[in-house]
């Protein structure tokens, strides 16, 4: 008995897409291979959406970085609510409402206030994108926030989070600005993007998507972190001078990189 | 005016007919997330008795969307058809679910209904059927349309040829088309969702996909899947646009937000018409719908998403399409959680779709923060094949690497035919047959690498 499997000889056409084309088959069927290929790239995309963050882990590589980390939570007690509920998503939870309360309370927000900046980092859609790329991230944002002198907030780390949760830790901080990094939505070519946005004056239930401006893809293998920084750090510049981020704030950054070459932190026209 | 409901000694209250209809539907997130879903099952199971005791006529004489400020309601009620309903006034809604699955209601008798039944019918009665209640119906309605061939006839099953590429690359387009053409793939339509809105590189797609069906003589249509508005654009600049698209919902604010009108729409279907390049008829507009999406658009006005998303069909009826999608799973678990709710999501759209004269495909699909999986899409399919679905979607290997979900391969689609002998659109079927893709048991037979399809010259090594 020979194989079942019927090759396609029009394998040379997979040069031009990344769709999985040419596949052949076995009777009507994909072959054994292919199904077994598909099979694994979604379960490392649902893998990433249902296994909880590894928040003790997050939060020391990022104190690591000498910045100050707060845990919160969002309103959504756990994984399957969330994926069912966005609206709980984007409130605080009680726990971490109060805890915000406090610190207010003891002055420490009230008195050192005034930030510039607040970023909150967010499981999101993808823990994995988090667990690998945040860190990093912030790494390579550090110098760009030194080098422009801008006040930082503690790092707000989430748990259950929607971008828009970012807008409730925005106002909690007193700041106008905020960026959340987010995990986003699992494709079955990379489970693990992070995606960035930035909001300028975001007020909670009433921003929308609209209103942020937004980096997408952000891994090793896509947008790397430093062109992913110095964009952040082009757009918050801009935002905190014009005050304004969403549709109306368009990224020309890419007018600053000559020759493919990123300029270095002190170079922002404000820094 | 309240509904109530007696089961033993707890009495069940309904504050109006919008608060019954939601309750009365299956379980799905959506309508918990809307807060208008039954907080128990049996709310619900009650909900559905109190609806079968209803008379159809309620359904038209209360909507649940004011006709003052909806337009989609007065094209509901205004494009009612009073004779043909005629001979279901006296119906409740329970009575015409039974109606509807007896002999006597065959194919023809659906047909004369079809401008009779409203959304709001559609939905009732949907509500009260079980899943093979609304596969046994919808396989008795027959849908026909047609522009350079014939889609929907019984025992037939076209597929949509969606070869999208992250970036709209003119040659991976042009690659992933010829690969789903090679499996037989492409009578419904060779549809791109486009990366860009410019206007002159979905104007360069548009006339590569018209070199293609020209230079093969391939008896389909082309579609780019864009706004309208560009549609109408691409069409005064003289671009050879087969099919106009556009994605609708079932409320005047949910259409807002799509960025049309109902005289907008209008506009789009006569400037596709002007260009008359249908050959065997003259359905030119292509629409795509999904429970949830008036929902997401903050548009919903408390009505549950199922009887929006037969509302959406209402627009799509007004424009004669060629083709309805109801893309089931892409809009994700907040509105619909797993497969058992996407699945009867899939089902309930398709058979409000034909009970209304609206021909009814679906793109079978789930995003992957969703509780679905490939088993799930197998299910789906079958059981729209069963139900006599006029066609669904082809991806290469399932995967969008464009749109980032997955919905139905070529192969699922081959799978399909061989397992319920069903045949492409005759015209298709025929070509297919010239071109030495079929043999003389209608299976799909290997290309070799002469084949005239693989001789593209933006493709030459």
């Amino acid at each position: 008995m020979s194989g079942g499997f019927e090759a396609d000889p029009w394998d040379a056409l997979r040069r031009f897409t990344p769709a999985r084309i040419a596949l052949g088959r076995a009777g009507a069927a994909q072959p054994t291979r292919d199904l077994l290929g598909f099979a694994m790239a979604h379960a490392q995309a649902r893998d990433a959406v249902r296994i909880g963050l590894d928040a003790e882990r997050v939060a020391a590589e990022i104190e690591g970085l000498g910045l100050e980390v707060v845990r919160i939570a969002s309103a959504a007690p756990d994984r399957t609510t969330y994926l069912a509920r966005p609206d709980l998503g984007r409130q605080l939870s009680a726990a971490s409402d109060a805890a915000f309360a406090a610190r207010d309370e003891e002055g420490r927000i009230s008195r050192e206030g005034r930030f510039d900046l607040a970023i909150m980092v967010a499981d999101g859609l993808s823990s994995p994108a988090i667990e690998r790329n945040a860190a990093p991230l912030l790494a390579a944002l550090r110098p760009w926030i030194a080098a422009a002198g801008w006040h930082l907030a503690p790092i707000a780390l989430a748990t259950q989070a929607r971008v828009a949760l970012g807008d409730a830790v925005a106002s909690r901080l007193g700041t106008e600005a905020v960026l959340v990094l987010i995990g986003e939505r699992p494709g079955l070519s990379a489970p693990d993007s992070l995606g960035a946005y930035l909001t300028f004056g975001p007020k909670p239930d009433a921003t929308t998507d609209a209103d942020r401006n937004c980096l997408s893809n952000i891994r090793p293998e896509g947008l790397s972190y430093e062109r992913a920084a110095f964009q952040i750090a082009w757009l918050l510049d801009q935002a905190l001078r014009r005050r304004v981020t969403g549709i109306r704030l368009k990224d020309e950054s890419d007018r600053l990189i000559v020759e493919g070459r990123l300029p270095e932190p002190a170079l922002l026209p404000s820094g | 005016m309240t509904f109530r409901h007696s089961i033993g000694a707890t009495t069940h209250v309904f504050r109006d007919l919008k608060d019954l209809m939601a309750k009365a539907t299956p379980p799905r997130s959506g309508d918990r997330l809307a807060g208008i879903a039954a907080s128990t099952l049996a709310e619900s199971v009650a909900a559905r008795m109190a609806l079968a005791d209803l008379p159809l006529q309620r359904l038209l004489d209360e909507p649940l969307i004011p006709y003052e400020t909806d337009e989609v309601t007065r094209l509901i009620l205004d494009r009612h058809d009073g004779a043909a309903f005629a001979s279901i006034r006296s119906m409740t809604v329970g009575a015409f679910r039974e109606h509807l699955l007896s002999p006597a209601c065959d194919a023809a008798r659906l047909a004369a209904l079809a401008p009779a039944i409203t959304p709001e019918i559609a939905a009732a009665v949907s509500k009260l059927m079980r899943n093979q209640d609304l596969i046994a119906v919808a396989r008795k309605c027959s849908v026909v349309t047609k522009f350079r061939n014939t889609i929907g006839l019984p025992g037939t099953l076209a597929v949509r040829l969606q070869p999208n590429h992250p970036t709209d690359d003119a040659r991976g387009i042009l690659a992933a088309t010829i690969d789903g053409l090679l499996y037989g793939a492409g009578d419904a339509v060779i549809g791109i969702n486009p990366a860009s809105d410019s206007p002159a590189i979905l104007g360069d797609l548009v006339r590569m996909l018209d070199e293609v069906i020209v230079r093969h003589d391939i008896p389909t249509q082309s579609c780019i899947l864009t706004h309208v508005t560009t549609s109408i654009g691409l069409i005064e600049a003289g671009a050879p646009v087969d099919l106009v698209f556009q994605s609708i919902a079932g409320t005047e604010a949910a259409n807002a937000s799509f960025g049309v009108t109902l005289s907008l729409l209008r506009e789009a279907e006569a400037a596709a018409q002007s260009l008359g390049r249908g050959t065997v008829g003259r359905n030119v507009m292509y629409f795509e719908t999904g429970q949830g999406s008036c929902l997401s658009a903050g548009a919903h006005h408390g009505v549950d998403q199922q009887t929006l998303e037969a509302r959406a069909y209402a627009v799509a009826r007004e424009f004669s399409p060629l083709l309805v999608n109801t893309v089931v799973g892409f809009i994700g678990p907040e509105y619909l959680y797993d497969g058992k709710q996407i699945t009867r999501a899939g089902l309930e759209d398709h058979v409000c779709g034909k009970l209304m004269g609206v021909p009814l495909g679906c793109d079978v699909c789930y995003t992957n923060h969703a509780e679905a999986d490939s088993d799930d899409m197998d299910n789906l399919l079958t059981l729209l094949g069963v139900a006599g679905v006029n066609f669904v979607m082809g991806v290469p290997g399932a995967d969008d690497v464009m749109l980032g979900y997955q919905s139905t391969s070529f192969h699922d689609a081959l799978y399909l035919r061989q397992t319920l002998g069903l045949r492409h659109a005759p015209e298709f079927e025929a070509w297919l047959t010239r071109m030495g893709l079929l043999d003389e048991a209608r299976r799909l037979r290997t290309a070799g690498r002469d084949h005239p399809l693989l001789a593209a010259p933006a493709l030459a090594a």
